[in-house]
């Protein structure tokens, strides 16, 4: 049988892996954001064994909002992107120094 | 092994694969479809985890549109790649111990030892009608209305925001617009006149002509 702590251990190896991508790919921010998206992906997977073992569908629920916001934040993200692009003509994350953060 | 754990541990090897590739590829619209394959690997999870819906909410939402806007924007860019893989080895150690290292933490809060079957036994598979949909729609549309109502505003300022921060106005020489304010205002006063003209007796056409 599947336990618990099977899908929470797979839900830890997708969060540590694009975690890694955040660390790794520092220059491209799209695969950033990609990687964004794939530690969502890893948190609502946590959602949706806890509400499967727990015969408790509220986890679904809260599954489905936070797909909703991470939908509304890639659209968002890449119309930043897409405006990055068409002022500063890179989207190298060392380019957008104008803060001087 | 019975079924189900094979179907699991495949279906998790290949979305783990797939992210590890979609962190280390070269090209921006590869490391898209590594990411595609790795959402239809864990929308499997789901499902085997008896969330139908949200499995096939996954792949519908997120492969069929969130990351086909991805590859739009992928391939509406024209992206120097070498530039963009510079520094990956330098981050590279740092990465993978820093990723090993939460890793750990997190396994040994919820590794087999506080998880496993003895703490949370394997919930009764439901009944071949049960419907998920109709489990996840009636909280959804009572208790959580306010929250659902929430998500559809938040759904439209997303609308609103891309669209507003991606028109650009260019200037009339280049493109001639529509005024729409304009033609919505404009009344028949303004497109037509009547003229007051002095009356004109036409000439007598000659006869010779007429029958000619």
């Amino acid at each position: 049988m599947i336990a618990l702590s099977d899908y929470l251990v797979f839900g830890a190896v997708l969060f540590t892996i694009s975690m890694a991508g955040i660390f790794l790919n520092r220059k491209n921010i799209i695969v950033l954001l990609m990687s964004i998206e794939l530690l969502l992906l890893a948190v609502n997977t946590n959602l949706v064994a806890f509400s499967s073992y727990l015969n408790d569908v509220t986890g679904q629920i809260f599954v489905f909002f936070i797909l909703t916001v991470a939908a509304a934040e890639a659209a968002i993200g890449l119309a930043i992107i897409v405006l990055v692009f068409r002022n500063r003509k890179s989207i190298n994350v060392d380019d957008l120094n104008s803060l001087k953060g | 092994m019975t079924f189900e754990t094979f179907i699991f541990y495949l279906l998790g090897f290949i979305a783990a694969a797939s992210g590890l590739m979609m962190i280390t590829v070269k090209n921006p619209v590869k490391a898209a479809l590594w990411l595609v394959l790795a959402f239809i690997a864990t929308a499997g999870l789901w499902i085997l985890a008896q969330a139908e819906f949200l499995g096939l909410v996954l792949i519908l939402v997120y492969v069929g549109a969130v990351m086909v806007l991805f590859l739009f924007v992928v391939m509406m860019l024209d992206i120097n790649l070498v530039v963009l893989k510079e520094g990956f080895t330098r981050y590279l150690p740092i990465g993978a111990v820093a990723a090993l290292a939460t890793f750990a933490l997190i396994y040994m809060v919820v590794g087999p030892d506080r998880f496993g079957l003895q703490a949370f036994p394997a919930p009764t598979p439901l009944p071949a009608d049960a419907s998920n949909t109709k489990m996840i729609a009636v909280p959804l549309y009572t208790t959580h209305v306010y929250a659902f109502i929430l998500a559809a505003v938040l759904l439209l300022v997303g609308i609103v925001a891309a669209i507003s921060l991606t028109l650009r106005r260019r200037p009339p020489k280049e493109v001639q617009y529509q005024d729409i304010d304009a033609q919505v205002k404009v009344q028949a006063k303004d497109r037509f006149e009547m003229i007051k003209m002095a009356p004109v007796v036409e000439p007598e056409i000659k006869k010779e002509e007429k029958e000619e």
